[in-house]
């Protein structure tokens, strides 16, 4: 019937994809180009550097390790708050652990904007708080916290959590060795997701991290913002590039992680 | 009111699918106009992909050829065959009441409001469903949505109905009624039926012929009747009902086997491996003849008592009687076959 | 609710385990909230303030310009998402994947990088720029307009659509679409009786989230510079430029409110909680 030739259906949709694709696509390699160029205007014509690169390490050195910096501590403290938290979710299901789950959500609800200057109104007036990079962070862990939490309680939610722990407890097993023997362990995946999504969130904040940055702890984001506005095309492409190569690997990380679980998990419902 | 039917022939069909399996063998099939014919099989036999080569929902393989009457349909899609489908999952509109649902084909076609509305009181009547018209899908018992999904295909006049396993996912006793309910509205109707299952007893019950299928080819086609009686080859016949085996020698008339002998007409004489169906074989008193073996369990089923006997042959024999003896594991029992059930396999 | 003994004796630990995170959340965003609130109400206006981004007109013009905004975003992506979204789902096809990967990697994209993408698309060196006078000697620059602007929030909001539109399409039972068709229905019949009411709860939970994501997008909105107004920008110019502390926290509470609004909308037509993707 329409097994091999192609209907004309099928070759409008594909174009009509392809075109949008290439609308995201586009802009990203002529950036990526114009990094590297050594005049936009000209283009490729004027021959391949990394002159503009190294003129973005030279004046944003900075916001790069500043940005790395943040995402690590901030997937620190995610691990050490947010699994626990995850495992009692897990476990006791109660109207108050639905009520905390449904108020972690909130931080990505409200425009990061909000919740930037509500911490302002908060704790602006404690001066070494406010200008240290700690400020940011505050603001990175209550956006990318209910991310890790969720990719663990996901993880939690599809094993027999009950069932393990009864067993290892009949076989004497303390609350102790129990989280780390049995609880962490089998998280391990939800953790791995989790981490991927909270670095890649933190390095790309912007939004929040505007409202809470200082002259002196400025962050990647916050400098290309920077750059864009002040510096020359080539600069301003130069540094997306270097974002892009922070970010890419991450990205490619998390679409990794993702595939095994989908096919993993799903199939609950057979015929 | 018989709607008629057409005569559907299928030359040379087979499917091969992209990953390569083959799912259905070529086949020819011919199916008169009017009949009801089942395909009967193990899942993964090639039953469903042979319906949805007829439905036109999957293309034959190149060389195979699907005709409507004299009308070469292989290349029509689906949309355009005019026939009826209905599926396991019932395949309700979910979004729609019963009452759209049922005149969806009417409304896709076009059929102006009054006849629309004529012909939708028509199908819930004949279904008995008009009290369900304005619920929603979520809302009917299994037994009630399949019967809206058989007032859905019949209401634009197929030209044959197509029915996969759509008793299935019902419990039993439910299955026995709404059997009876569509052996009767087949009938009625005169239309051609194909209906696919893995249950014998639905096929024997619903079949004017069975087609047996087993990993994408056919093994017999016939009557149930003769399916029954007359199996074709070892899978029809594990398949199809319970089949006993006695193996032994056969000499002198008699065939001799661990319990006794039978009286032997074949002809063929040495090893010889024979089957019969446990109605044909009947418990005895002591000394009437029959084969003495050892009971190795009872099962009491209420009407009768199923027995599973050992000693008789190489593997244990099943043999059913009446209740209102008990018998008891380890028990002596004498099994009088009907000789003329005895059936010797080709394969 | 099994071994009794073993949950009443692992409470204390779990309340243990779940204090830092109570604690944080507490002090960090249940606490500033509370004064955000506070200081909303208590500046010159009072109460008032919250009013007053119905009552000003230059607030209502923001406000109204990014709900125009997001509501032509979301329908928009919404349309655009499904025609690729269930045409990747349905098809195999060489560079299949390739195309997935493209269409879903601006994911994690924060919004000053969509903007600046937006401007080489559409600014004054932008790649439509050129092309347009090549073809009609006119030289086509919209970065910094409503159209630049959707054109931003379109960038970003595709890739996420897109993953829950090809999730959704995933699971819808085809034999649905093998009934109607079966009783005549064309393809475009298809798609608007079954298909895109099968469709529908992601529609809605995707939507909601579109359109909250765009309520509040800043960063986009910053690069492209522009002079529309959309609140994010407004709250901030009232914030940083003004000084209007307490009119800016008034403004910022009752966005959050509206977005909050359209995510638990999101949640409720989905059934579960909102995908976490970023």
């Amino acid at each position: 019937m329409r097994a091999r030739r192609r209907s004309r259906a099928f070759h409008a949709q594909l174009v009509f994809t392809v075109l949008v694709a290439a609308f995201l696509v586009v802009p990203v390699l002529m950036s990526i180009t114009a990094g590297l160029t050594v005049n936009f205007f000209q283009g490729v014509k004027s021959g391949l550097t990394l002159r503009w690169i190294g003129e973005v390490w030279r004046l944003y050195r900075d916001t790069i390790t500043l940005s790395l910096m943040i995402a690590v501590a901030c997937l620190a403290v995610d691990l050490v708050v947010g699994v626990p938290a995850a495992y009692v979710l897990a476990k006791a299901r109660s109207r108050w652990t639905r009520l905390v789950e449904e108020a972690l959500v909130l931080p990505i609800a409200v425009p990061g904007l909000a919740t930037a200057l509500a911490l302002i109104l908060a704790y602006g007036t404690w001066r070494e708080f406010r200008t240290s990079w700690l400020f940011i962070l505050v603001g990175h862990v209550l956006f990318t916290l209910p991310f890790m939490v969720r990719a663990v309680l996901a993880v939690l939610s599809s094993i027999d959590l009950r069932t393990l722990e009864e067993g290892a407890a009949s076989l004497g097993a303390s609350f102790w060795q129990r989280f780390t023997g049995v609880v962490l362990p089998n998280c391990r995946g939800g953790i791995l997701a989790g981490a991927l999504m909270v670095v890649t969130l933190s390095v790309g904040e912007f939004n929040m991290t505007w409202m809470l940055h200082t002259p002196l702890t400025k962050t990647l984001p916050v400098g290309l913002a920077d750059s864009y506005a002040s510096m020359r095309l080539e600069i301003g492409s130069a540094y997306t590039v270097v974002f892009f190569f922070m970010i890419i690997p991450l990205l490619i990380g998390i679409q990794l992680a993702a595939r095994p679980r989908r096919m993993a998990g799903v199939g609950e419902e057979s015929a | 009111m018989s709607e008629g039917g057409v005569a559907i022939r299928l030359e040379r069909c087979g499917k091969t699918f992209d990953d390569g399996t083959r799912a259905v063998a070529p086949l020819d099939l011919e199916i008169a106009a009017g009949e009801t014919i089942v395909l009967l099989g193990p899942s993964g036999c090639g039953k469903t992909t042979t319906l949805r080569m007829i439905a036109g929902l999957e293309a034959p393989d190149p060389g195979g050829r699907v005709r409507f009457g004299e009308v070469d349909v292989t290349e029509i899609p689906i949309e355009r065959r005019n026939v009826g489908m209905v599926f396991q999952s019932y395949a309700l509109f979910p979004n729609m009441t019963v009452a759209d649902n049922v005149a969806y084909g009417l409304r896709v076609r076009r059929v102006e409001a009054g006849a629309r509305a004529a012909r939708l009181e028509e199908m819930l009547a004949m279904m008995k469903i008009g009290e369900l018209r304005h619920r929603h899908v979520d809302q009917l018992s299994g037994g009630q949505k399949q019967r809206v999904a058989l007032a859905r295909a019949l209401a634009v006049r197929p030209r044959v109905l197509l029915l996969d396993e759509p008793l299935t996912a019902l419990d039993a006793k439910l299955r026995d009624v709404l059997r009876i309910e569509i052996d009767a509205l087949l009938r009625r109707l005169g239309m051609t039926a194909v209906y696919v299952t893995h249950d014998q007893a639905e096929a024997m019950a619903l079949g004017d012929r069975i087609v047996v299928m087993s990993h994408g080819a056919v093994e017999q086609v016939g009557r149930p009747r003769e399916i029954y009686f007359t199996p074709a080859n070892r899978f029809v016949v594990e398949f199809v009902g319970t089949m006993n085996r006695l193996r032994g020698v056969a000499r002198d008339g008699y065939l001799e086997v661990a319990g006794g002998r039978v009286p032997w007409r074949h002809g063929v004489a040495g090893d010889v491996e024979v089957l019969f169906r446990p109605e044909r074989a009947a418990v005895v008193e002591a000394g009437a003849g029959g084969l003495t073996g050892r009971v190795l369990t009872a099962f009491f089923l209420g009407d009768r008592t199923r027995l599973v006997v050992e000693g008789i042959s190489d593997t244990p024999l099943i043999v059913e009687t009446s209740a209102r003896t008990e018998f008891k594991p380890g028990q002596e029992v004498h099994v009088a076959i009907d000789s003329d059930a005895l059936l010797r396999l080709a394969r | 609710m099994a071994t009794p003994g073993l949950a009443r004796r692992d409470r204390p630990w779990l309340i243990a385990l779940m204090l830092p995170v109570l604690v944080i959340f507490a002090a960090f965003f249940i606490l500033p909230m509370v004064r955000l609130a506070g200081v909303g109400a208590g500046g010159p206006r009072g109460l008032a303030a919250y009013a007053a981004i119905v009552t000003e007109p230059r607030y209502f013009r923001s406000l109204l310009s990014t709900l125009a905004l997001s509501a032509g975003v979301t329908v928009l992506t919404l349309a655009i998402a499904t025609i690729a979204g269930v045409f990747l789902q349905r098809n195999t096809f060489r560079g299949r994947s390739a195309l997935i990967a493209m269409l879903t990697f601006p994911l994690a994209f924060p919004g000053v990088v969509v903007g600046f993408m937006v401007i080489m698309l559409a600014g004054r060196q932008g790649l439509i720029g050129d092309i347009s006078r090549l073809l009609t000697g006119q030289k086509l620059v919209f970065a910094y307009s409503m159209a630049g602007l959707l054109t931003g929030y379109l960038y970003f909001s595709i890739p996420r659509v897109i993953l829950t539109i090809m999730a959704a399409a995933e699971k819808l039972d085809r034999n649905l679409e093998e009934a109607a068709r079966s009783m005549g229905a064309s393809a475009w019949q298809v798609v608007r009786d079954v298909i895109l009411p099968g469709l529908r709860p992601a529609f809605l939970s995707a939507g909601a989230i579109c359109f909250a994501t765009s309520m509040g997008a800043f960063g986009t909105a910053f690069t492209l510079a522009t002079e529309i107004e959309v609140l994010p920008m407004t709250i901030y110019t009232e914030f940083t430029l003004r000084a209007n502390i307490a009119l800016a926290a008034a403004l910022s509470l009752v966005l959050g409110v509206i977005t909050w609004l359209a995510l638990a909308l999101a949640r409720t037509a989905a059934g579960s909680s909102v995908a976490a993707s970023a």
